[in-house]
């Protein structure tokens, strides 16, 4: 199979595909693409597809971890890698055959399409994100090789700044307050409502908001918060904290749209597959491809699978005299992500069809609770929801900087029916403290109760109450 | 749309772009660091003794997961069925990570608890937890390379590399010479080509060098309890003996002795197993290893290395027959070396064989005593000044 292509060959199908592309109203960024080997392939994994990008030693692990799985043939390398960049950047490897690589583009042309339209990339400022992965990787860089700081400290402050990295906001779409805009909100809602009689009516008592009082609305950006409000870190550290939380928000509109995108890019392929006049080897060489990666996966979720089913499913419904099919999918991906989508196109008929359960642990085994039936399909489709993109990360907020007077930081896990894993916990938590560098209070509830836990320099305990 | 770039392959960038290099390097560096927490545990454990050096190990890890906050593993999760999917059935096991969502990011993966290593580095991670010097260290990783082949002769027949080509062409012209025709005119030489005959090549043959043979005796004392540490220091202070042997002679063999008032010969696995009777009769095991120098390890051919490691109980009555027995082994061993191994808080301060053995006086007998892993080399050090060849050789 090696080598039985040419880069020509790549160019005269890209071409025929993006006539396609244009014919069928996909608007793109500009596309570029880079033939890697697999060992390539596995280094851009590692670093999140990115060519340049700080170290940090849990980069080398998770690249002996995937080595170790390709290796062993546990698991295969994807087809393709596409990054979210204007030129959009994409990876398509060696030995990948001809119908592959022809797959692999016009997968790569949805993606890129849904990057470059999709609301919640919106703020991710595509054109320069190579070139600021490249700075951070620099600036990183400098401080390991600064005498004064050395890899060990800048070790233990990413360490720290990854464990918490997901701890932030998570509608990248709403816009965060400035502080004043806080205060204005503050002393808006102390402030007693307009009374038309206020003549004939006692005064309503003021009560003056503590204005001083931080962080004035709960705060979710944990990594920012520390950065400006601890007065003991050093200029690089807070530096440290500030990229680790940038390239986190980078992310989470990938992990909120996994779904969506990925069905996308395939709801794509396949169409523009199709209305090339595949030769009938090629042709079936695609199928046999396309039907492995939408294949459900048993007792998981295949992303390929649920989104691909779901874009065709809301084409079939909408379509339905007035064609208007094609055009509800465009404005579908622009204004939704996983959650909403699913929310809202994901029917109990197509639950039914692709035979959704729910399942909990019972002692040893996973055992099947819920299935899509008529009485139960909303309560599946509710816990697939839960478990979906920023939906399975834990929401903390700090409510109080100052607790006590004594600079503790006060943090509140909002419940909401799930328990946080212990364990884990309990060294976050440590983190959290090494950060902040005074003592931190976390409240959550364990199986049902209220209940504090407080991490200082003798370690994690639960408070009494 | 602006022109899509593809860019080639290069084979030079791929050769360049090993991007991940440091930071596996500092991965490795920290699982190192984990496994040099518990060295002694896994020493301990693993049979490392006359093992090859790319023999794979499995150790535990500890302390280098990544953490974040996340829900506990008790809450449902949802997945697609095959179609008839009915409450109450079994969908996977809990804690395997199957069935489980499977898109990652939504759920950390299960993390590696262990890890492999090769031999080779475990020792490596061993003597530095020994604190051997550098030097030492590296005499003792390097299994002496002299190559055991020398030239015999020639042939015709070998490799090419072999080839002797000035033979070969004397041995042409010696043929020719020989079927020269006289009725032939001298001025028109005809062309006379190599054949297969006149090709000579060198012949190595392997050299069996008798006085590289040695025999290293591991006897140790099963009896008593032997906790961790113990078994720690034991194996540790076998494995350096043998590595050390294993530099000075071509072909070394160990041999594991374990007694307690009997002495039977075992793996090594076995060895540092522990033995159930409450008794001790050292005579017992360098009887054994007597007998079994005497079988198989003639002191004329073999350079026999022995090592008694034991808590130092003995059965009075049999210190006479032990002391005997010791000085037999002195006769035919290069180096008998008696160890007696007290870790500081084993508490187990008995009898100690150490006034006994003074009053062996054979040179290349040398009685020691082993407190804690930072005694072991400089035992170790003492011990090698008796070695016999050595001796000789200096």
């Amino acid at each position: 199979m090696m080598n039985s292509w040419s880069l020509d060959d790549l160019r005269n199908w890209d071409a025929r595909i993006r006539d396609k592309v244009s014919e069928f109203g996909i608007s793109c960024f500009p596309q570029e693409f880079e033939v890697c080997d697999h060992e390539q392939m596995l280094g851009y994994m590692a670093y999140h597809g990115m060519p340049a990008h700080y170290p940090h030693w849990s980069f080398g692990k998770s690249y002996e971890k995937l080595k170790t799985l390709y290796d062993y043939g546990v698991s295969g390398l994807p087809y393709e890698m596409v990054i979210n960049a204007n030129p959009a950047l994409a990876y398509l490897m060696r030995d990948n055959s001809l119908c592959l690589q022809v797959l692999t583009i016009a997968h790569v042309y949805g993606h890129n399409d849904f990057f470059r339209n999709n609301f919640m990339f919106r703020d991710t400022r595509p054109e320069l994100i190579l070139s600021q992965f490249k700075m951070r990787a620099d600036r990183v860089r400098s401080y390991v090789e600064h005498p004064a700081i050395g890899l060990q400290a800048v070790e233990e402050t990413l360490d720290a700044a990854h464990a918490l990295s997901l701890q932030c906001r998570r509608h990248t779409a709403i816009r965060k307050l400035t502080p004043e805009e806080q205060r204005a909100r503050a002393e808006e809602a102390a402030a007693p409502a307009p009374d038309p009689y206020e003549r004939i009516h006692r005064p309503v008592e003021h009560r003056t908001p503590d204005l001083n009082r931080l962080p004035l609305e709960p705060e979710e950006d944990l990594l920012l918060f520390i950065a400006e409000h601890n007065p003991y870190l050093s200029e690089w550290q807070r530096d440290l904290l500030q990229i680790v939380h940038e390239e986190a928000q980078y992310f989470i509109p990938q992990m909120e749209t996994k779904i969506m995108n990925e069905g996308w890019a395939s709801y794509w392929h396949h169409r523009i597959m199709n209305s090339l006049d595949l030769p009938e080897d090629l042709h079936l060489e695609f199928l046999v491809h396309h039907n492995q990666v939408i294949r459900p996966h048993p007792g998981g979720l295949n992303p390929y699978y649920i989104g691909f089913r779901v874009w065709h499913d809301i084409e079939r419904r909408y379509d339905g005299d007035s064609g208007a099919g094609l055009e509800k999918l465009f404005e579908v991906r622009e204004t939704d992500r996983d959650v909403s989508f699913l929310r809202r196109f994901l029917t109990p008929e197509l639950m039914r069809e692709m035979d959704l359960f729910e399942y909990a642990k019972k002692g040893e085994h996973l055992v099947v609770s819920k299935v899509s039936d008529e009485e139960s399909w909303q309560d599946v489709k509710n816990t697939l929801l839960r478990g979906i993109g920023m939906n399975a990360v834990p929401v903390m907020r700090i409510v109080d900087a100052d607790h006590d007077h004594s600079r503790t930081l006060y943090v509140r896990h909002e419940h909401d029916g799930r328990d946080l894993e212990p364990d884990s916990m309990e060294k976050t938590l440590r983190y959290l403290y090494r950060l902040w560098g005074r003592s931190v209070l976390l409240e959550t509830e364990v199986q049902g109760k209220h209940a504090v836990f407080h991490c200082d320099e003798d370690g994690v305990g639960r408070h009494s109450d | 749309m602006e022109h899509t770039v593809f860019r080639p392959y290069s084979e030079s960038d791929a050769l360049r772009s090993d991007r991940s290099a440091t930071d596996r390097l500092r991965h490795r560096q920290k699982v190192r660091e984990a496994i040099r927490g518990n060295i002694a545990d896994i020493i301990a454990e693993e049979s490392i003794i006359g093992q090859s050096r790319d023999k794979i190990i499995k150790v535990p890890i500890r302390g280098i997961r990544e953490y974040r906050f996340v829900f506990g593993d008790s809450e449902p999760g949802v997945g697609t069925g095959n179609g008839d999917t009915e409450p109450g059935q079994i969908v996977g096991e809990a804690g395997s990570g199957e069935g489980g969502p499977g898109s990652p990011g939504n759920r950390p993966g299960v993390d590696y608890y262990e890890t492999d290593i090769t031999l080779e580095e475990l020792v490596d991670i061993m003597f530095e937890d020994l604190e051997l010097p550098n030097m030492e260290r590296k005499k003792l990783r390097e299994i002496a390379a002299d190559s055991a082949r020398k030239r015999k002769g020639f042939r015709r027949v070998g490799v090419r590399a072999h080839l002797d080509k000035k033979r070969t062409a004397m041995s042409r012209l010696r043929r020719k010479f020989a079927t020269r025709n006289p009725a032939e005119s001298p001025t028109e030489p005809a062309r006379f080509p190599f054949h297969r005959d006149d090709l000579q090549y060198r012949r190595m043959v392997s050299d069996v060098r008798l006085q590289s043979n040695a025999v290293v005796l591991c006897i140790m004392d099963t009896s008593g309890s032997m906790d961790t540490m113990k078994k720690y220091l034991a194996r540790s202070f076998f494995f350096l003996l043998y590595q050390f042997v294993r530099t000075r002679y071509n072909n070394v063999e160990v041999v594991f002795i374990a007694h307690d008032t009997r002495a039977r010969e075992v793996s090594e696995g076995e060895f540092f197993s522990k033995g159930e009777s409450g008794g001790t009769m050292i005579s017992s095991g360098y009887r054994k290893a007597l007998e079994i120098v005497q079988a198989r390890y003639h002191p004329s051919l073999w350079n026999v290395y022995a090592f008694h490691c034991s808590d130092g109980d003995n059965w009075p009555h049999d210190n006479a027959a032990t002391l005997a027995s010791a000085r037999e082994l002195c006769e035919v061993c290069n180096l008998f070396g008696y160890g007696e191994i007290k870790p500081l808080n084993s508490g187990s301060y008995g009898d100690s064989l150490l006034e006994l053995f003074d009053e062996v006086d054979a040179e290349n007998f040398h009685a020691l005593m082993i407190e804690n892993k930072e005694d072991i080399w400089p035992s170790f050090r003492s011990l090698l000044t008796r070695d016999r060849a050595a001796a000789a050789a200096d």
